[in-house]
């Protein structure tokens, strides 16, 4: 790509620091691999365990035991002899392993034996009227705030469902947050649809975990309101009320601040840049790159593993880590399948009893329609601000998926590169085109996949002597 | 309690990390070391971050990790920096973005 540049030839490059990111680089350098982590942040842990370094006791008490199970992860990964690389915003990946950073500002390369790929899960977009105002955000952002910077909403609404809007609710009711209402949106029939799915004992502890967080709001006062459906934001220049329906009723919350939450889908930006074989999953109404049960992609040498692959959880993520991460170590020659199937056995086990309550939470809070296919009013592309009913109409001119829409309409080609448009486009063009997902396909990926500026690039040229 | 600017969205736990200022704006603010400069924005009450290219509608942070572009500000000179990935420093000077960058 360019001849000035010096490349590292490495024997493994792992690309994100949670739970899965840490326990793969762990395992692979304590295992003699020569291997590199790359991560944006400042610091590792993830989304999940964001800030788990630096979190002072009072903070990470008030965050709870599921939080503080990422300090031992962090810690046995800086004793590990991975070369760990904070700030590093991963903008280029080749099918031949090839991985193009930018850090501080300069741009470097590097080519790995293997590639592993623990790029994490993103809240699902939640498209409802308004959602662009200032003042309106995803629920983690707002738990990031808590972690990171012991930043409390003084007042919150919270909408959606899914585990992490309970947990955020409790965290901030220990914090001292004014929750003015509690709005969940979970489905009746999702309930019915769940009864079929419970989980076996070995299930059990996490539904109890859920049942327990629903208490302490309950126990606590804070306002809740169930089947909430119609959802609208209010606001000129930002948010300053919520309006929606509940028990057959039109409601009204006056609120700056509101949290939305509908589940967690895979980050698939870099396995779709790199061409790895995806596929549609219905149960999680989201795409996840195709992977034998090591982890391996479509594509030789590459492999995902944590909730990248599939939403699986924080603490089925680090288990998945390590069995890719054995994977690696066969596929570099350090192990023998023999041993690497010994090396993986508890693993596995783990792994298979943190999925049990799965099927379950699936089924559950699946997410509603009107998310997913939003009303024709709402913006779909929060970047160049293209709304579902512009492309139900481009569909009806003869759009013939993500792609083309893209040059119809912009969809897609701003800041965020389809991150946060790319899940629902893919749904309302389908339902236009009375087509499946699977066969509409998702936005092809083209580098860079972070913002990169001409002087960075040019900065990449510094050593060659002309 | 450290109380934050009266028209933020939030206030902060005790912190026991160092202070430090930064502008916004031209206007001289605190935050804590560690901080992104997303959450120091925040915490201060800054209002909007961007205006965006397309109708000047506001953003401010929706993810906070890196996938929306929602937070872009410009830090020290260079626009079309995502606020929640940079940590904030003392002495930097951050404005808010209208429209697109200019590279």
């Amino acid at each position: 790509m360019n001849a000035g540049i010096m490349t590292e030839h490495v024997d493994a490059v792992v690309i994100g620091a949670g739970p899965a990111g840490m326990a793969a680089a762990t395992l692979l350098a304590e295992r003699g691999a020569h291997t590199v982590l790359l991560d944006e942040q400042a610091a590792p842990g993830g989304q999940i365990y964001r800030g788990i370094e630096q979190a002072n006791p009072a903070l990470r008490a008030l965050l709870g035991p599921d939080y503080a199970h990422g300090a031992a992860l962090a810690e046995r990964l800086r004793a590990s002899g991975a070369e760990y690389r904070p700030g590093s915003a991963v903008w280029n990946v080749t099918s031949e392993r090839y991985v193009w950073v930018i850090r501080n500002g300069a741009v470097t390369s590097l080519q790995t034996e293997v590639l592993l790929l623990a790029t994490g899960a993103m809240e699902r977009p939640v498209p409802i009227p308004g959602w662009t105002l200032p003042g309106v955000m995803a629920a983690g952002a707002v738990q990031i705030l808590l972690k990171t910077a012991s930043l409390h909403p003084d007042s919150i609404v919270l909408a959606g469902s899914g585990p992490l809007l309970y947990l955020l609710s409790a965290q901030l009711l220990a914090a001292g947050t004014t929750i003015l209402a509690l709005l969940d949106t979970t489905a009746r029939r999702n309930e019915l649809a769940a009864l079929r799915h419970l989980p076996g004992p070995g299930g059990w502890g996490l539904l109890a975990k859920g049942l327990k967080l629903k208490a302490e709001l309950r126990a606590a006062g804070v306002q809740t309101w169930r089947r909430v459906t119609d959802l609208r934001i209010e606001g000129k220049n930002a948010a300053e009320a919520i309006h929606f329906t509940a028990a057959g009723h039109k409601q009204r919350i006056e609120t700056t601040l509101i949290a939305l939450h509908e589940g967690v889908i895979p980050a698939q930006q870099i396995t779709r840049a790199l061409g790895c074989a995806h596929q549609w999953s219905e149960t999680q109404r989201c795409f996840r790159p195709v992977l034998d049960a090591w982890g391996n992609t479509s594509l030789p040498g590459i492999l995902v593993a944590g909730d990248a692959a599939g939403i699986a959880g924080a603490r089925a993520a680090a288990p998945a880590g390590r069995l890719a991460a054995a994977e690696a170590l066969h596929q570099l020659g350090r192990l023998t399948p023999a041993v690497r199937d010994e090396l993986a056995a508890a693993d596995r086990r783990s792994h298979a009893k943190h999925l049990k309550a799965r099927a379950f939470l699936d089924a559950l809070y699946a997410p509603p329609v009107a998310i997913l296919r939003p009303a024709d009013d709402v913006v779909v592309c929060r970047c160049e601000e293209v709304t579902a009913g512009q492309l139900r109409s481009v569909a009806r001119q003869g759009c013939q998926g993500p792609n083309q829409a893209k040059s119809f309409l912009r969809a897609g080609m701003g800041p965020c590169q389809g991150r946060l448009c790319g899940p629902v486009v893919s749904e309302i063009l389908a339902d236009s085109l009375g087509r499946s997902v699977q066969e509409t396909g998702y936005y092809r990926i083209r580098p860079p996949l972070k913002p990169v500026t001409v002087g960075e690039l040019a900065g990449a040229d510094t050593d060659d002597p002309a | 309690m450290h109380s934050t600017r009266a028209d933020s969205n939030f206030s902060r736990l005790p912190d026991p990390r160092p202070e430090l200022h930064f502008s916004f704006e031209g206007r001289r603010l605190p935050a804590h070391d560690g901080d992104s400069v997303a959450a120091a924005l925040l915490a201060n009450g800054c209002g909007p971050f961007r205006a965006t290219a397309v109708s000047a509608s506001p953003r401010a942070p929706w993810c906070m990790m890196g996938i929306c572009f929602d937070c872009l500000v410009e830090i020290d000179g260079t626009a079309n920096r995502q606020a929640c990935l940079v940590p904030v420093a003392d002495g930097m000077r951050i404005r808010r973005q209208h429209g697109a960058r200019t590279l």
